[in-house]
């Protein structure tokens, strides 16, 4: 079956010169979009015709446009990484959308992620974070045998559901607090749940939240919205175990 | 202890103990309540309502209750106004409505809305019977502002929103609790979700049905 083909699509754009400088939404028309188009091929069309129009082109992060790398984020129509599930905006294609639609776009809107230039926004504030503590501080060898530290099929995999994030930051974008409890959920409980981790787990913890507070994220209201937005789907059951890691952490001091 | 209580979970974890504590005050008050509906002489409730003014439960345990709902509503506000601050620049369109629960968003507002009503609980009942100390039967106090001609339908319905709004905050508030300290996983979560909802049913059905009962029955 031949792909749907759109043919009209207005897309509202917001658009910010740096970071010092206001921004304001932009609108274009764009036409014969065919579905199987993904949103970024979409934004790469569009910034050719706006080349070709003398205008400057719409930035925007993205790298390995095969879902894994992080980098592109982008609030599609109110949705982190748009309207479609557990993908990232690289997988995103343009058959979610309809006929004559107005595709809004804008930056992932935190005081933590402030805006570089129109929809790109610095994520710097999640290295600061992994830098407080989301490493392990000894050498633990080489590739070791894969019996020779007994972990449970269970640990293993709740350690690996965890290691899925990405980092994109579709938690903070999408928490109404820009709460980053997911993100650095994820990065404790990976390590948590192994005992090469368990050894700095208490300090990890601690340092990890500090930082993440000292950055400006907003605190955890447990809407569960993240998870729902999260590209891996990853769940707050994690955030339970952060606040356990960190306040046994605490009662330890 | 002063980096716990300033840090994000810290002051989490004051929100969702002194939730728990008043989320166990909700019953007891609601037990206590219902005694309005098993005896219409009234002996039953002003039984019960003397057994709560005895001087070791007023000096004793009523302080502690209040000190719960300050320290709830002060923390409540300081997380509120850090999360405002943490996106200075809102969305042009977000939809949550898919992703979250109406009541998870609107805690602090159905909280807010809460603590109007106690306002008015209070000037009704706690005024009079325990600082003004001039009521002789705690029943007849209660079902004459249900029943009382003109008024008694507008604070049975006022009553009743009350209870609703109460509903929707422990809908979401029991849960959130457990999650904040740390006592959930992916199995307990959808057990505490129920509970939570169960509990929120109860306590707010409760709390509607009594006024209902006096106005209309009594």
């Amino acid at each position: 079956m031949a792909d749907k083909v759109i043919k009209e699509l207005t897309i509202k754009v917001w658009r910010q010169k740096n970071a010092k400088t206001a921004g304001k939404f932009e609108t274009y028309k764009i036409n014969d979009i065919s579905g199987g188009t993904s949103f970024l091929e979409m934004l790469d069309i569009l910034n050719e015709q706006l080349i070709n129009d003398g205008q400057e082109p719409i930035a925007f992060d993205h790298d390995c446009r095969e879902g894994i790398c992080g980098m592109c984020s982008l609030f599609i129509n109110g949705r982190a990484h748009g309207p479609d599930d557990d993908i990232t905006t690289c997988q995103l294609h343009m058959r979610k959308f309809n006929e004559g639609e107005t595709i809004t776009i804008e930056p992932w809107r935190a005081g933590a992620f402030p805006v570089i230039k129109d929809l790109i926004v610095d994520r710097t504030a999640f290295e600061k974070v992994l830098q407080a503590g989301g490493y392990i501080s000894v050498n633990t060898g080489g590739v070791p045998d894969g019996n020779a530290i007994p972990i449970s099929q269970d640990d293993a995999e709740e350690a690996m559901d965890a290691a899925a994030c990405i980092g994109c930051g579709a938690c903070v974008a999408t928490c109404k607090n820009s709460s980053a409890m997911l993100f650095v959920s994820a990065k404790v409980s990976h390590l948590a749940k192994l005992p090469q981790g368990r050894v700095e787990a208490s300090r990890r913890a601690k340092n990890m939240v500090a930082k993440m507070d000292e950055l400006g994220f907003g605190n955890c209201t447990n809407t569960g919205a993240c998870e729902v937005e999260c590209p891996k789907g990853i769940s707050i059951a994690n955030i339970a175990r952060l606040n356990r890691e960190f306040l046994s952490a605490k009662i330890k001091d | 202890m002063s980096s716990f209580l300033s840090s994000s979970i810290g002051k989490k974890l004051i929100m969702s103990l002194s939730g728990l504590f008043l989320v166990l005050f909700l019953l007891v008050h609601l037990i206590l309540n219902s005694f309005l509906m098993f005896d219409n002489t009234g002996e039953l409730f002003n039984a019960g309502a003397h057994f709560m003014a005895m001087p070791v439960i007023r000096f004793g345990l009523q302080p502690v209750l209040f000190g719960g709902f300050i320290v709830h509503i002060i923390y409540a506000i300081i997380l509120t106004l850090q999360n405002q601050k943490a996106r200075p620049q809102k969305y042009a369109s977000q939809n949550l409505s898919n992703s979250s629960t109406w009541s998870s968003r609107n805690m602090f507002v159905l909280g807010g809305l809460v603590l109007v009503f106690i306002a008015m609980h209070l000037m009704h009942f706690f005024v009079p019977i325990q600082i003004q100390g001039n009521v002789h039967d705690d029943y007849q106090l209660v079902k004459n502002l249900f029943t009382n001609g003109s008024t008694g339908l507008v604070y049975t319905g006022l009553y009743v929103v009350g209870a609703i709004l109460l509903g929707l905050h422990l809908a979401h508030g029991f849960w959130s609790a457990f999650q904040s300290i740390g006592m959930s996983n992916i199995i307990w979560r959808a057990r505490l979700e129920k509970a939570g909802y169960i509990y929120a049913i109860i306590i707010s059905g409760g709390f509607i049905i009594i006024p209902l009962y006096l106005h209309f029955f009594a």
